[in-house]
């Protein structure tokens, strides 16, 4: 294929999620508004004032990049986890790609950009509703955008590592139940590690959650438990690994060809 | 030039299932050829080897001349698929079906929708082109998956069944639609469970069972060499083909 026929085809890998995603925006869409909405109503309207500062500002200060990481991960990785277990399971429709000249980066490359797109939207959606109960500040907008995007990235590549592997509807809904929310929860959305005692703040800090939303949430306050350069390496690195396992399993039709 | 050539082709599944020992086959370059076999003779799995959705054991696939495993973009490029099993998405308008398989190869939308609506109109599926395909009649469903499958204008069209629980008529009309697109010199491929179709049809014709290949020729070729000799009396008796088919395929 030319890059022209590449581009073309990545394109219409994207436009179908994207149509399909608004197709169904209740269950796209909606579920990561209203939840966190919830969120900032406890949090920050009942029991903001008297947990008080936490770094210096404001309680529902601090947990809404918080609020909005959980919700980018969650949507990232349900997205493309979802899209190809159904492609796979629900009709085969992912031999459409399959027998097509599309290679495998190609249609990676598409399937992460739809969950990076419903990972985003849904990010600066909550972060819209925030404004609801709190005003915004941003310390560094490249941080914000430059997290915001990869870790979208990172969670829509595993989500798809995760999608060609499951076999069954079970195996798409294990990991976000049993390791992806556990690890959001104890990363650090609601506190700060610094307020811990002792192995809880270990086993927080063993979390890479944990420095994601800490690089995220410094580029809205400037504040973090940890230096910005760690969270921003580890994103990468794991951008890398997820991005080769993906390729490679799809190239080899692992899980998806007899 | 043939169209398809495979040569001592193996696929064993990792359930240990030997759905292929040693295949060969060639089609020619314009031909309308029938691949016949019992139900589990291995004709879907010989299909999805040669259009690259299943992995084969050993031996080789070219399509006009190129080797599917060392230039699979290439190759796939050339061939047109419509698969024994619906496969599209329910919820898709079928003319979005259409026009997203062409994204698929490379074809831009505003070269892809002009010419989806036309396939759509001879293929009597236009009226039905922004429902949703879940909503279409089982002979539509498999028309759209022909709509489909020519979308990229393939030189090597392989149907899988195409004509499964369709109509008399529809039938027809569909045999009737391959043979024009044979005259503008695509070759043609298919599987069906019609015996009277394919004898009347198909140029070549080749009949699997159990994973091999027991007879593999021009129709007159295969029917002259397997003739079953003379009624008798007072006994059913099919078509050539069918006797043909049943003599080579039953249980000994
Ligand atoms: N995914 C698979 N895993 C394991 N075995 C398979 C798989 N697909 C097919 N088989 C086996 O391979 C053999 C050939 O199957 P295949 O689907 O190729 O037959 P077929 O000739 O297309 O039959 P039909 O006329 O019923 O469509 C059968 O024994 C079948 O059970
Ligand atoms: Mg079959």
């Amino acid at each position: 294929m030319t890059p022209r026929e590449q581009w073309t085809a990545f394109y219409t890998i994207i436009r179908k999620d994207v149509v399909r995603m608004f197709r169904i925006w209740p269950q796209t869409f909606l579920p990561s508004v209203v939840t966190s909405s919830l969120y900032f109503l406890i949090f920050g309207a009942f029991l903001g004032s008297r947990i008080g500062e936490v770094h210096g500002v404001p309680y529902i200060m601090f947990v809404v990049p918080g609020l909005v990481m959980l919700a980018v991960v969650t949507n990232s990785y349900a997205n493309t986890s979802f899209v190809m277990f159904s492609s796979k399971f629900f009709g085969r429709s992912i031999d459409e790609i399959l027998v097509s000249p599309t290679p495998a980066w190609v249609l990676v490359a598409g399937y992460v950009a739809g969950g990076v797109i419903r990972g985003v939207l849904v990010g600066l959606l909550v972060l819209v509703v925030s404004l609801l109960f709190t005003s915004l500040v941003i310390h560094n907008l490249l941080v914000v955008l430059g997290f915001l995007f990869l870790t979208s990235v990172v969670l829509a590549l595993a989500g798809l590592v995760n999608g060609v592997y499951a076999k069954s509807i079970d195996g798409i809904n294990i990991v976000p139940t049993f390791v992806l929310t556990p690890l959001v929860y104890l990363g650090g959305v609601f506190y700060s590690a610094q307020t811990l005692p002792g192995v809880w703040g270990m086993i927080t800090k063993v979390d890479p959650i944990f420095y994601i939303i800490n690089g995220f949430r410094y580029g809205f306050l400037g504040v973090s438990d940890v230096p910005i350069l760690y969270s921003s390496l580890l994103l990468i690195a794991l951008a890398v690994v997820f991005l080769g396992m993906a390729v490679y399993l799809i190239h080899k039709g692992l899980g998806l060809k007899q | 030039m043939n169209a398809l050539e495979i040569t001592n082709l193996v696929k064993t599944y990792a359930s240990g299932t030997k759905a292929l020992k040693s295949v060969s086959l060639t089609v020619p370059q314009g031909d309308f050829f029938a691949l016949l076999g019992p139900n589990g003779a291995g004709k879907t799995t010989m299909i999805g080897v040669t259009a690259g959705l299943v992995n084969k054991t050993s031996g080789t696939v070219k399509i006009f001349g190129i080797d599917n495993s060392i230039e699979p973009e290439r190759s796939r490029t050339m061939i047109g698929l419509v698969p024994q099993e619906i496969n599209f998405n329910p919820f898709e308008k079928p003319l979005d079906t259409v026009v997203n398989q062409a994204g698929y190869y490379g074809i831009p939308r505003h070269i892809a929708i002009p010419r989806a609506e036309q396939i759509l109109r001879d293929l009597g599926l236009y009226e039905k082109r922004l429902g949703r395909s879940m909503d279409l009649s089982g002979g539509m469903k498999r028309r759209l998956m022909i709509a489909r499958g020519i979308i990229h204008e393939p030189k090597l069209l392989i149907l899988d069944e195409p004509t499964a629980g369709v109509d008399v008529e529809l039938r027809r009309s569909m045999w009737n639609y391959l043979k024009t697109l044979t005259t503008k010199g695509v070759t043609i491929l298919l599987t069906t469970h019609y015996l009277e179709e394919a004898e009347q049809l198909c140029k070549h014709v080749a009949i699997i069972n159990k994973g091999e290949i027991v007879a593999n020729g021009t129709m007159e070729e295969v029917l002259q060499a397997h003739d079953t000799g003379p009624v008798e009396e007072g006994k059913y008796r099919g078509g050539r083909l069918e006797e043909v088919f049943l003599k080579l395929t039953q249980e000994k």
